[in-house]
Formats: C-alpha cells, sequence, structure tokens
C-alpha cells in the first residue's frame, strides 16, 4: 500500500504524464486510491503498470458502481496489485450520466483496458452487461451474465428490484401471449 | 429355378455371393479416394457444448469449433445460473446479506462469508476476537479440503475414474458432519457473522476434528494411490492443457491453476488476514503447469489445509469468540429476559440492522480457486449500496481457450475439470 504522501507523488507523475488525469486522491481504511478523468485511465494504468519502481501488474478486479444521488454517477474501480511488495492500489474513473435529465438512452463511455490487462475482458463485459458503461475498443462487448436479449442495466440503482414481473396464471391476462 | 424362391439352392446360391463381396470395401476406397483430393483437409464444425452436458460442472455453455477432434476455437457463454443476488443484496441490511452471499460459490461459502464479513468489519473497523480468527481459520481450511474433495471426485469421474468419487464424497460427508456439530447446518452455514463467530464450538468437536486430521492424510494417501498409477489417468493428463505463467498472469489467474504453472502466489502467505500468520504451512508449487500438476497441487494443498486445521485446534485460544460491540454483534440470550438496553440493542439489530458509515472498501481472501474479493460500498445506511464479488472461477474462465485450443475434444474435457470452475460463482 503506498502511503499517502507515496499516493501524492504517484499523482503527480502521472499528471506530469498527461495533464488532468488524477482528479484526486482518496486514503481510507488504509486503501490508496487514484480518482482519474475516465478518458485518461488507460494512461494511468500504463503509467502504474509500467513504470519502473511501480509495476502494478496485476489487475485483481475490475467493478464499476452506481453512487445514484451523486454526480458523476458512476465509477469503474480497478484493484491493482503489485506482486512484488505486495501492494494494492484502486483506480477509480468517474462516469458522468450522459442520460442525466434529457431522457436520451446515451450510455457512459470510457476506454477499454483489455490490451493492457487481459483479464478485464470478462469483467468489463460484466459492467457493461449490469451498468450499461461502454468500454471503448473492447474485443466483443456484449451482455455476459443477463440474456443477449434483455433491455436495461438491472444494477443500476433507479432500476426497481421486481421490476419484472412474475407470471402466474392468474395475471396470465395482463400479458397476452408472453410464451411467444 | 430362379422363378422359385423359396427353395433352398437360391438362398445360398444369393447369400453366398453376398458374403464374398465386400459391402463396405467400394465405400472405403471412394472416401479415400476423395480424401487425397481435399488433401486431408476435414470439415470444420461449430458445435455446441452444454449447458445440460454432464462434464461441465453446472451450466456451462462452450461454443466449440472443431477440426475433426481438434479444438480451434472454444467461447464459454455463461449466465445460466445468474440470479441476480449482487442486486438482491443491496435490498437486504448487512447481517442478511451473509446468506445471499454464501451462495453464491455454493462449495466454498465460508470463503464467501469471509470476504463479505471480513470486508464490513473493515469498514466498521471492528477488531475481532483472536479466538474467532482461529475458528474461522479452521472452518475455512475444512472448508477448502470440503472443496477440493468434491473437485477430485467429479474430476475423476470426468476423466473415466469413477470409484473415486464415492471415497472422495465419504470424506467430504465427515466435513459436513462437523460443520453441522459447530453450526448446526452442513452446507450454508451462516456461521461466520460480522464480529465474530455465531457460537462457540460445542463439546466433543474438537475430538472430532483431531479425529478428522488423522484420519485424512492416510485417505490423501489412498486417493493418490489409485491415480498416481493409473495409467489413463496419467496418459490423460500430463502435458495436457500448458498455459505459461506469464500469460496466466496476464490474464488473472489465481489459485491452484497459477500455483502449478509454478508461481508461488498465495494470498494466505502474501497478506495478513485472519490468524494466517500464526501458521506453519507451506505453499505447493507446480513446474509444469499441466492438468497433472494441477491435480498434484490440490491434492498437496488438502495436506497443508489439515496441518494448518491441526495446528488451529492445539492453538485455539480461550476468550470470546464474537466481539462486544452492541452497536452491531446481538446481545447474548440470556441478558434479554435481564437487561432493558441489550433489548433495545436486540430490537434495533434485528428490525433495522446495524449502519455502516460511509466507505468502500475491496477486500480479497484465497479461496479454494484463487482470489475471491469482495467490494462492499456503504452509503451510511444499514443496506449496502453495492456488494460486488470478484469470483476466482469467473476469472479464471478466461484460460479455458488458452488451455484447448489446439487440443483434442477430449483434452477439453480434461481441462475443464482441473480448471474447476463453480458455475454459481462465476454466474452469482
Amino acid at each position: 500500500m503506498p502511503d499517502a504522501p507515496g499516493l501524492e507523488l504517484i499523482a503527480e507523475s502521472i499528471n506530469e504524464v498527461r495533464d488532468g488525469t488524477v482528479v484526486e486522491t482518496s486514503f481510507e481504511h488504509d486503501r490508496a486510491a487514484l480518482i482519474v478523468d475516465p478518458e485518461g485511465v488507460t494512461d494511468a494504468l500504463r503509467w502504474l503498470r509500467e513504470t519502473e519502481g511501480q509495476s502494478y501488474t496485476f489487475l485483481s478486479s475490475l467493478h464499476a458502481a452506481d453512487y445514484l444521488p451523486a454526480t458523476p454517477r458512476f465509477a469503474v474501480h480497478y484493484e491493482l496489485l503489485c506482486r512484488d511488495r505486495v501492494e494494492r492500489i484502486r483506480v477509480k474513473a468517474l462516469l458522468d450520466d450522459p442520460a442525466a435529465g434529457n431522457g436520451s438512452d446515451a450510455l457512459p463511455e470510457l476506454p477499454s483496458c483489455v490490451e493492457l490487462f487481459p483479464t478485464a475482458e470478462f469483467q468489463e463485459r460484466e459492467a457493461y452487461d449490469f451498468f450499461g458503461i461502454v468500454f471503448r475498443g473492447h474485443p466483443d462487448l456484449r451482455r455476459i451474465l443477463m440474456p443477449e436479449d434483455y433491455v436495461g442495466w438491472p444494477q443500476r440503482r433507479d432500476f426497481p428490484i421486481g421490476g419484472e414481473p412474475v407470471l402466474y396464471t392468474h395475471n396470465e391476462v395482463e400479458a397476452p401471449r408472453w410464451f411467444e | 429355378m430362379a422363378d422359385e424362391p423359396l427353395r433352398d439352392e437360391v438362398s445360398t446360391e444369393r447369400g453366398v455371393d453376398r458374403l464374398t463381396e465386400d459391402p463396405v470395401a467400394p465405400v472405403v476406397d471412394a472416401m479415400a479416394a476423395e480424401e487425397s483430393e481435399q488433401d486431408i483437409e476435414q470439415e470444420v464444425m461449430t458445435i455446441n457444448m452444454g449447458p445440460h452436458h454432464p462434464a461441465t460442472h453446472g451450466v456451462l455453455r462452450l461454443i466449440v469449433t472443431l477440426r475433426g477432434e481438434q479444438v480451434l476455437d472454444l467461447k464459454p457463454v455463461v449466465g445460466y445460473l445468474h440470479t441476480g443476488i449482487e442486486k438482491s443484496c443491496e435490498d437486504k441490511s448487512y447481517w442478511k446479506v451473509i446468506p445471499f452471499v454464501e451462495r453464491m460459490d455454493y462449495l466454498s461459502y465460508f470463503f464467501n462469508m469471509e470476504a463479505f464479513c471480513g470486508c464490513v468489519e473493515r469498514l466498521l473497523e471492528l477488531e475481532i476476537p483472536d479466538r474467532a480468527k482461529y475458528l474461522r481459520v479452521l472452518h475455512l481450511e475444512l472448508n477448502r479440503i470440503m472443496s477440493h474433495l468434491v473437485w477430485l471426485g467429479t474430476s475423476a469421474l470426468d476423466l473415466g475414474a469413477v470409484s473415486l468419487l464415492w471415497y472422495c464424497f465419504r470424506q467430504r460427508d465427515n466435513i459436513l458432519d462437523l460443520f453441522e456439530m459447530s453450526a448446526g447446518q452442513r452446507m450454508h452455514t451462516r456461521y461466520f457473522q460480522v464480529g465474530g463467530v455465531f457460537e462457540d464450538i460445542p463439546v466433543g468437536f474438537e475430538a472430532k476434528v483431531r479425529q478428522f486430521c488423522g484420519e485424512m492424510p492416510r485417505r490423501i494417501d489412498q486417493f493418490e494411490a489409485l491415480l498416481d498409477r493409473n495409467e489413463i489417468f496419467l496418459r490423460r493428463t500430463k502435458g495436457v492443457g500448458i498455459v505459461s505463467r506469464e500469460r496466466l498472469l496476464e490474464l488473472g489467474v489465481t489459485g491452484p491453476l497459477l500455483r502449478a504453472a509454478g508461481e508461488p502466489w498465495d494470498l494466505r502467505k502474501a497478506t495478513e488476514y485472519l490468524s494466517y500468520p500464526d501458521f506453519d504451512f507451506k505453499i505447493p508449487v507446480g513446474t509444469v503447469g499441466d492438468g497433472y500438476d494441477r491435480y498434484r497441487v490440490r491434492l498437496q494443498e488438502m495436506r497443508e489445509s489439515v496441518r494448518i486445521i491441526e495446528q488451529a485446534i492445539d492453538g485455539l485460544p480461550e476468550g470470546p469468540w464474537i466481539a462486544d460491540d452492541r452497536k452491531v454483534v446481538l446481545p447474548p440470550r440470556d441478558e434479554l429476559s435481564t437487561s432493558m438496553e441489550a433489548l433495545i440493542h436486540h430490537f434495533k439489530l434485528v428490525t433495522e440492522g446495524f449502519r455502516v458509515p460511509p466507505g468502500e472498501l475491496y477486500y480479497s481472501i484465497e479461496g479454494p480457486r484463487g482470489e475471491l474479493g469482495c467490494f462492499v460500498l456503504a452509503d451510511g445506511s444499514s443496506k449496502p449500496a453495492r456488494v460486488h464479488f470478484r469470483d476466482p472461477s469467473f476469472v479464471n474462465l478466461q484460460a479455458f481457450r488458452d488451455m484447448s485450443v489446439g487440443g483434442y475434444i477430449a483434452d477439453l474435457i480434461q481441462n475443464l475439470a482441473m480448471l474447476d470452475p463453480i458455475l454459481g460463482g462465476v454466474d452469482r
């Protein structure tokens, strides 16, 4: 775990490579996190992976979260691990919801990191499947766990639990020919 | 004579004629001619395997492109067991989430519980008592053996060694008996709580565990004796499904698969969680990284787990088994009839649940299949805003293509058996 000053140094170095990449740093529960601009996420990840003395070469997990009342609304978390020093760092890309307020069905986008970390392939598909976050440059961005023809992004906070009515014989009339 | 077909001579004569000329020969000749024309090129077929196939260990569907018996390409299709557990967790208070997450990877329920409870404890900054840490380790390692036994039995079954399944399941039943004794349930025990474990181990549990630990190494020797000189098993596993260690790391593979390729990476050693630093155990690694190494690594891991269990039961510290924080942990049952405060705490905890201060955390442990991580996002209420599991089966499954392409379809079955994905964990 880089300590708080170490984290600032990392943030500065990344901003030297691409200005405005690291927006903020956070250090809570002994975990270090870099909050980055979504467009610069691959730059930050590449720097962390390839810089001498950093070598965060292992992507443990990639997952998304929805912070609904907050803006930016979405975040994609990259849990990086340096196996030599057993240090973890989280890169968190905050994403605005382009559909907020205008009723369009635009989806938030950010570049894919599959080229840097091939392990992200399934996990980016999962984030797309559940949150509708589009990873630009992903080789095969399809739904992974939900059925291919599913409509909606089920793990968004505004997607209701029980949003899909369960069909019984008594409410079959409300969904005629449901079996087709 | 030819007009009287019922006469004996006729039928025998014609019969003889038929037998002397080989009916198959012309067809074979034609095929051979055609083959030489096509230069032994065979048709490329894309076939669907699963989701209901006995060798896919659940409902894994594979779209396999084959030329003859050779695998050219392979795509796993998952999601048939998706039950939306992560979404359901968002609607439950923290302590009600525990039984949900247990059911993700249904063979490593203690690990799922530990990943979730450990994550919430770190968000609450709640320290758990030593005895609880030891009891957790004890159950985690029993669970690891149990999970590996199911893997061994079913994998051997896939490779044609049917009898081993029964021996493995007999041993597994002993472990489930132990779980039943300590937690009251054989599977999905809900034994771990935020703050410790649900109850202390009962009288007689220790003796039973010692008896199990005495017996288990002998049983592992017997399993080995059944497989290690089995010509079929050796031929099917040795040198099959090799993926280089660099590629495995790129693909994010962890656990026995990575260790079989020679990378000594185990979170129990690398990071400090629970009481693992107190125990003396080894990390088995392979050299080649083929199916045989994966089998050897897992068997050796079971032996090491037995050693950890022995040490945990020997060094089990006295004291409370759950933290004494009344804002998080249920008060003891006997206090409810005497203490008004305890009653209020009990009521608040059962109805609303405890609140977790806002924050987010990723906590990972070494599961039987690799790094099992849990991400919890707390928004300050009594329900988590997001629970995500980084399931090792899900990530490891990406290496399946690398293992199987270029091999035969029979090797694909072997690779899947040695990969050991649990579809409940993949699909969540």
